[in-house]
C-alpha cells in the first residue's frame, strides 16, 4: 500500500542520505522523492511515497522521529493534505495531430512549454490519478519522454 | 538515562576571547569539559594534530591499543561499568574502519560512546585520497548521530551534542569525524553548557493516564510477569524494579543484558530468560496473563517464535524509545519514558489504592517448575572438567571479591550467566544484541581501567579469546590485573553445537585444535599464564590465577563434547526447550 509522508528535516548535507537509508533498511522502495528547501532556510521538507504494509510503515515513521536531524514528520495518512506532482510530457505531434492535443492540453488546463517540428511538450501539475489520467490520453498519439517530480505536500488548514 | 545533562563543573579552560586555539586543542578541550579521563586509542596520518594536543592534557590519558576494535570494546566496557560515555580516537582510513564492528555492538546493546576520527582534509573529501574512507557515511546505520565538522569553530557545538546525545535518552554511539585541517586551523573556543537540540527532546516522564492504566492492569492480574532489560540498568532503576515486583509479589525474568538487575536470592527471581533461558522463566512468560516489560526490544532471542509468544498475555511495554514499542509484538499498554522513572510511577499509582498480591496461586505454581523442571547436565565424572565445576570454582573463589565479569560470546558466555553468581547491576558484561566475539577481552581492558579496585575476570572461549587476542600486550603495558579464564573445548563450541543439534552433527570448520599454547603466549607477552585439564587441580588453579599480581590467563581444557542447555532451537515457542525434562523420569539421558 502506498503511504506519503512528509518531513521537515535541517537543510544540511548528509540528511537526505539518513533518509533514504532507514527507509532502505527496512526493505522498501521509495516510489518518489522530494526535496526543498522550506520558507526558514535551515530546514528542508522531504516528501516521500513509499510502498509498505501498515506495520512496516509505522515503524519507518517512529524510525524518522528518532532521527537528530528530522524536526517534525506528518503522516499523511492520518491527515488531510493537499498534494502535487508537476510533469513534464514530450509528445509527437504530426500536422493532424497536434490540434487535438492542444484540446487535450486545454481540458487539462496544462501548459505548452516548447513547440518542435514533431513534438510537443507540455507541463501539468495535479494529483497523481490526473496526471496518470493525461498519461494515458497523451499516449493514443505516442509519448517520447516524461519527466515527472515527486509529490510533495501540505497539510489543509491554519496549522503549521 | 540522565535527563538533566547540564556541565556542572564550568571549569572549562578560560581563553580570552583574543586567544585563539587549535581545532585539535579545542576537541582536548572538549573532552576535558565533558570529563573524560581515559581515551581509547591509535594514532595515524589524519590524527596528528590531535594527538600532538592530548600531550599536553593533564587531565586525560590516552590508552594504546593494538587495534581500533579494541579501542571501542574497551571504551565499551568502561561505559557499561561505570555508566559513562566510552571515547575513543583514531585516524581516517582504516582506523575508521576497524573500529565498525565496535560501534556496531555499542549500538545493538545502547551504550554511549563518542568516536572521533580523523579525516583528510576538507580539500581531499571525496579524491579517494590516501587513507580516505566515508566515515560519516559508513556509520549512519550503526550510530545514533554523527557529526562531520568542517570548520574548526563548529567543534565546540559538535562535541557538546556529541556527549548529550550519546548519554541521554537511550544511549548510543556517536561518531565525530574531523578533516585535519579543521584540527589545524585556530578558533575562539567556549564550550557550550548545554546542548541545544530542537529536534531531540527524549521523553522521561511516562504519560500519566498509562501510568494509571498500568496500575490498574497490574492490580488484577493473577499471573503476571516483569520482563526486565538492559534498559533497567542504563536507567539505574534497579530499586524501582524491586519495589514494583514486591508490592503485588509480581515474577521478575531478566534478559542477558539486565543480569543482575534484580536481587539473585530473592524468591520473585526467576533468572534469565530466552533462548538459553531457564526453563521456570521462559514457562512463567508462556503462561503468563501479563507481560510487563522494562527496557527490553523483545529480541528473537527472548521471544522465540514470535507468533507463538506468550498467547494469553497482555503486555504492557515500557520503554525510552518509542520506536521499540509495538516494533516485535502488540502492545496493550505503551509508556514511553525512562525505566526508573515510570517503574517509579507505577508503584506510586499502587500504593494509593493499596491492592492485595493475587499471585499465591502464581508463585506456587512457578515453584512447582522450579523443582520439577530439571536441566540435563553431562555424566559425572573425575577425568574430565565440565563447565559447571569452573563456574562453581570461581563463585566459590570470588566470594568475598567485589568482582566484575566479563565474558566473550559463545557457550562460555552462556554457561557464565547459567552458574555464575550474579552481584548487581554493571557486573556482568556481555555483547548481547551483536553477539561480537572478540568483545569481551578489550572489555575487560577497558574495566580494568574504570574499576581498579575490582577483580575483573574475562570469561572467554578458546576461539573468541584468539579474535583480539593482540590485547595482551596493551595490558601487559599498561599493568592491568586482567584475569582470563579460557574455556577451551577445542573448538567453536556454540556452532558445534547448534551443527550437532540443527544438522545432524556433521560439524563444519569447528575445530580448534589447541594452538596455540597459551601459557607459552602468557610468556611471550610476559603475563603470568597456566593450564588444567585434571578437575582436582582446577580449583587450585583458578586460585593461583586469582592470586598473582598482575595480568593472567588460565587455560581451562574442558569436555570437547559438552552442550550449553536448556537451548531454544531458532523460531521455536520459548517453552519448547531442548535439554529440559520433568523430574522423576527414569530415563533421564545423560550427555558426555
Amino acid at each position: 500500500m502506498l503511504h506519503t509522508l512528509s518531513m521537515l528535516v535541517d537543510n544540511k548535507f548528509g540528511v537526505l542520505t539518513r533518509i533514504t537509508g532507514l527507509v532502505a533498511r527496512r526493505g522498501f522502495n521509495i516510489e518518489s522523492l522530494a526535496v526543498g528547501v522550506t520558507e526558514d532556510p535551515t530546514l528542508s521538507r522531504v516528501t516521500i511515497v513509499v510502498d509498505a504494509d501498515e506495520a512496516a510503515y509505522e515503524q519507518v515513521i517512529k524510525q524518522m522521529n528518532k532521527l537528530i536531524n528530522v524536526h517534525k514528520v506528518y503522516d499523511f495518512d492520518k491527515e488531510a493534505c493537499v498534494d502535487r506532482e508537476l510533469v513534464l510530457f514530450k509528445v509527437s505531434a504530426t500536422g493532424e495531430t497536434r490540434h487535438e492535443i492542444i484540446e487535450l492540453v486545454n481540458v487539462f488546463r496544462a501548459k505548452i512549454v516548447d513547440v518542435g517540428k514533431t513534438t510537443l511538450t507540455i507541463e501539468a501539475t495535479g494529483t497523481a490519478d490526473k496526471l496518470d489520467a493525461m498519461e494515458s490520453m497523451f499516449r493514443t498519439y505516442g509519448i517520447k519522454e516524461i519527466a515527472r517530480t515527486g509529490k510533495i505536500a501540505l497539510s489543509r488548514g491554519a496549522r503549521d | 538515562m540522565k535527563e538533566s545533562d547540564e556541565l556542572k563543573n564550568s571549569s572549562t579552560p578560560r581563553k580570552e576571547a583574543s586567544e585563539k586555539i587549535t581545532g585539535a586543542q579545542a576537541i582536548i578541550a572538549s573532552l576535558e569539559a565533558e570529563g573524560v579521563k581515559l581515551v581509547f586509542g591509535y594514532p595515524g596520518g589524519q590524527a596528528l594534530e590531535i594527538y600532538d594536543a592530548i600531550l599536553d592534557s593533564k587531565k586525560i590519558e590516552h590508552i594504546l591499543v593494538r587495534h581500533e576494535q579494541a579501542a571501542v570494546h574497551a571504551a565499551d566496557g568502561y561505559a557499561r561499568a561505570t555508566g559513562d560515555v566510552g571515547v575513543v580516537l583514531v585516524t581516517s582510513g582504516p582506523g575508521a574502519t576497524n573500529t565498525i564492528t565496535g560501534i556496531t555492538n555499542a549500538f545493538l546493546d545502547s551504550i554511549p560512546l563518542v568516536v572521533i576520527a580523523g579525516q583528510v582534509p576538507t580539500s581531499a573529501i571525496g579524491t579517494d585520497a590516501f587513507q580516505e574512507a566515508d566515515f560519516a557515511g559508513i556509520t549512519l546505520p550503526i550510530t545514533k548521530h554523527g557529526y562531520l565538522v568542517t570548520k574548526a569553530s563548529d567543534l565546540p557545538k559538535a562535541f557538546r551534542e556529541a556527549f548529550h546525545i550519546a548519554r541521554t535518552g537511550r544511549p548510543g554511539p556517536v561518531v565525530i569525524c574531523v578533516p585535519s585541517d579543521v584540527a589545524c586551523e585556530k578558533l575562539s573556543f567556549e564550550y557550550p553548557k548545554r546542548a541545544n537540540i530542537a529536534s531531540y527532546k527524549p521523553t522521561y516522564k511516562g504519560n500519566s493516564r498509562q501510568v494509571k492504566q498500568a496500575a490498574a492492569l497490574i492490580a488484577c492480574a493473577s499471573k503476571p510477569v516483569i520482563i526486565a532489560g538492559g534498559g533497567v540498568v542504563s536507567s539505574g532503576a534497579c530499586e524501582e524494579l524491586k519495589n514494583l515486583a514486591e508490592i503485588l509479589q509480581i515474577p521478575v525474568a531478566c534478559t542477558l543484558m539486565a543480569r543482575g538487575a534484580f536481587p539473585a536470592r530473592h524468591h520473585l527471581h526467576l533468572g534469565q530468560l530466552g533462548m538459553h533461558g531457564m526453563p521456570w522463566a521462559n514457562m512463567a512468560v508462556m503462561e503468563s496473563d501479563l507481560i510487563i516489560a522494562v527496557g527490553t526490544r523483545f529480541s528473537d532471542r527472548i521471544t522465540g517464535d514470535i507468533e507463538r509468544f506468550a498467547p494469553g498475555a497482555k503486555v504492557i511495554h515500557i520503554d525510552i524509545d518509542p520506536a521499540e514499542i509495538g516494533k516485535n509484538i502488540p502492545v496493550d499498554i505503551p509508556i514511553v519514558g525512562d525505566a526508573g522513572n515510570v517503574l517509579g510511577a507505577i508503584f506510586h499509582e499502587l500504593q494509593k489504592s493499596e491492592p492485595e498480591p493475587l499471585t499465591m496461586g502464581w508463585l506456587e505454581c512457578i515453584d512447582e517448575w522450579k523443582s520439577t523442571l530439571e536441566i540435563e547436565e553431562p555424566l559425572k565424572d573425575n577425568l574430565i572438567i565440565h563447565s559447571k565445576d569452573i563456574f562453581d570454582a570461581i563463585n566459590e573463589l570470588t566470594a568475598e571479591k567485589d568482582t566484575i565479569i566479563v565474558t566473550e560470546v559463545g557457550q562460555h558466555q552462556m554457561w557464565a550467566a547459567r552458574f555464575l553468581e550474579e552481584r548487581g547491576p554493571r557486573t556482568f558484561v556481555t555483547s548481547g544484541g551483536l553477539g561480537a566475539m572478540g568483545f569481551g577481552f578489550p572489555a575487560a581492558m577497558g574495566i580494568a581501567l574504570a574499576k581498579p579496585e575490582s577483580t575483573v575476570i574475562c570469561i572467554a572461549g578458546d576461539g573468541s579469546i584468539q579474535m583480539n587476542i593482540q590485547e595482551m600486550a596493551t595490558i601487559a603495558q599498561y599493568g592491568l590485573p586482567v584475569k582470563v579464564v579460557v574455556v577451551d573445548n577445542g573448538s567453536l563450541g556454540m556452532v558445534k553445537q547448534m551443527q550437532e543439534l540443527f544438522y545432524m552433527g556433521r560439524y563444519s570448520a569447528v575445530d580448534l585444535p589447541r594452538i596455540p599454547d597459551f601459557k607459552l603466549l602468557a610468556q611471550a607477552y610476559g603475563w603470568y599464564g597456566d593450564e588444567v585439564s585434571d578437575p582436582e587441580k582446577l580449583k587450585e588453579a583458578l586460585a593461583l590465577l586469582l592470586e598473582c599480581p598482575g595480568p593472567g590467563i588460565l587455560d581451562v581444557r574442558m569436555s570437547t563434547l559438552e552442550l550449553a542447555l536448556p537451548m531454544v532451537a531458532p523460531d521455536s515457542p520459548l517453552n519448547k526447550m531442548i535439554g529440559v525434562e520433568k523430574a522423576g523420569r527414569t530415563s533421564r539421558k545423560g550427555r558426555r
